[in-house]
């Protein structure tokens, strides 16, 4: 078993070397512009991109046409928000997404608050789902989109897209996910599922960083955009830049590999995800899980260990990399909006630590991760006035805390 | 986020963990900061009631690993000093001490903090 241990899969993925060998030609030797309609270095990758572009859309159901390449996830949720917003807007400017949505969801909607839409955040239950009626409910003459993610980054859990998409269709506004998280780990179906726009991103799934595609509905209904990027009017004018051909061609074979394990890999990943937290349940105390207990992502395990702080916590398992939401861990010394959003306490969402497992994550190294927690908690309660106190039979809400 | 070595060593093997009783007329008890914020101190010294010295100071921290070492270097620089040197430890001294980065200063601020309410509450337990 080698160390470190990387347990932070739903941050980014290794490029597994499947995807890397089908890329290296793409590099030296088929280097060409695939828009160089005038010698063959053009067609030939020219082909190449749109088998690549039919296959990535098969795996969501959808057709190579309908699939617009961009720079990642967060382009693509750019896209998808900003592009509708624009064009529609003599529909309307009422947006529907939810309060944990990632942040290229979220900061894009804030910037059209400032120009004049209107975002309606829907309400959130301790799981991180919503209510269904509350978003039929908010749904308006004038909305045109609802954009809500296939599954949470960071608590897991997943959104009944199916059940979503029979509301949007019904009330004919457009239906946008950030499937980062979902694409090549849980089924996806854009026809089953009512979806209008999908975003995707390579390096979550064994795929290069910098790679993602927006699928854009070409019928019933066809959906329109604005774009963002202006220049030479490649994908059909919705995203120009030239294509990347390398970043395609590996974002395509990391889906296809994905596709091909993906029942037996999640079967294999909540199996791993369940010993973990069994180990850990069955020495420890206090501990919280964070996000839905079923239906969630299954490589995603997100506990809040209480009266420990969480980069404390990471310190005493420096041979792990996992992810916190503790605020120490980030640059705006505030705890995780996730977390706060579900009502996680702010105490329990400095304590809370996310595990990421993946293709490469073994039982070993899972039992060997669960043995190192389950030291790093013990020996920092052991220094904790909170663990001490609860110890002694004190109700920490009742005690009159110095602010600072 | 990179630690200095002290940093790491202290939280590696933190001097002075543990709990005094509070009940003890000797001892000063110090709380502070809150769980909302990330980070609890719970400071205490024994005192000595005739020199008035610190003979012997414990710690428990909720915190980030340079909270814990702020507060472990805190209880080390403590003992032996007089409850009146004592009250002059500045956070600074333990910025520097530790290479704390500008963001993990309130971690100083609360040590410096602890010491300070320790010692009130000894005085307000202990006034003649
Ligand atoms: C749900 C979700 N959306 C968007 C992104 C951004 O993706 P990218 O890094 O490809 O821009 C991520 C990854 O960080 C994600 O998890």
């Amino acid at each position: 078993m080698k160390l470190p241990i990387y347990l932070d899969y739903n941050a980014t993925t290794p490029v597994d070397p499947k995807v890397l060998e089908a890329m290296m030609p793409f590099f030296t030797e088929s280097f060409g512009n695939a828009a160089s309609r005038n010698h063959s270095f053009g067609w030939q990758v020219e082909q190449v991109v749109e088998d690549a572009r039919e296959s990535i859309g098969n795996a969501i159901g959808a057709g190579g046409k309908e699939i617009v390449f961009t720079s990642g996830a967060t382009e693509s949720d750019n896209l998808a928000i900003l592009g509708v917003a624009e064009f529609y807007q003599n529909k309307g400017k009422h947006i529907i997404t939810s309060p944990i949505e990632h942040k290229a969801v979220i900061d894009p909607c804030h910037a059209l608050e400032q120009r004049g839409y209107e975002i309606t955040f829907l309400n959130l239950d301790e799981n991180g789902c919503i209510e269904l009626k509350q978003l039929e409910d908010s749904i308006r003459d004038d909305t045109i989109l609802v954009s809500l993610m296939a599954g949470n980054n960071e608590i897991g859990t997943l959104n009944p897209l199916k059940e979503i998409g029979e509301i949007t269709r019904a009330k004919g506004v457009l239906f946008h996910t950030d499937a980062t998280q979902g694409v090549g780990k849980i089924p996806i179906d854009v026809e089953e599922m009512n979806i209008d726009l999908l975003s995707m991103s390579a390096h979550k799934i064994y795929g290069p960083k910098g790679m993602g595609a927006l699928y854009v509905r070409r019928k019933k209904p066809r959906v329109r955009l604005s774009p963002i990027m202006f220049g030479g009017g490649h994908e059909r004018g919705m995203r120009s830049g030239t294509l990347n051909v390398t970043g395609i061609v590996g974002f395509a074979k990391a889906l296809e590999l994905s596709m091909e394990e993906m029942a037996s890999e999640a079967e294999r990943l909540t199996g791993l995800r369940q010993r973990l937290y069994d180990r850990l349940t069955s020495e420890l105390d206090y501990i919280f899980l964070n996000g839905h207990p079923t239906e969630r992502l299954p490589n995603n395990l997100n506990l809040s260990f209480g009266y420990v702080e969480g980069e404390s916590l990471m310190m005493g398992v420096s041979d792990l990399a996992v992810s916190s939401g503790s605020a120490c861990t980030s640059a705006s010394l505030e705890p995780s909006y996730v977390l706060r959003a579900l009502g996680v306490g702010d105490d329990l969402a400095h304590s809370s630590i996310r595990f990421g497992m993946g293709r490469f994550t073994t039982v070993e190294e899972v039992d060997y991760a669960a043995e190192k927690m389950i030291v790093a908690v013990k020996r920092l309660r052991e220094m904790s006035p909170l663990y001490e106190m609860v110890q002694e039979g004190i109700d920490l809400s009742t005690v009159q805390w110095s602010s600072h | 986020m990179a630690y200095s070595e002290k940093v790491i060593d202290h939280y590696n093997e933190p001097r002075n963990v543990g709990s005094l009783d509070k009940s003890d007329m000797n001892v000063g008890t110090g709380l502070v900061g809150a769980p909302e914020c990330g980070d609890v101190m719970k400071l205490q010294i024994q005192v000595d009631p005739l020199t008035k010295e610190i003979v012997d100071a414990k710690f428990k921290t909720f915190g980030c690993g340079s909270a814990i070492a702020s507060s472990s270097l805190a209880t080390e620089w403590v003992k032996g000093k007089s409850i009146d040197e004592a009250m002059t430890i500045q956070n600074v001294e333990i910025v520097e001490e530790l290479s704390l980065p500008p963001v993990k200063i309130h971690c100083s601020v609360l040590a410096e903090d602890a010491i300070k309410a320790a010692i009130s509450d000894y005085k307000s337990r202990n006034k003649d």
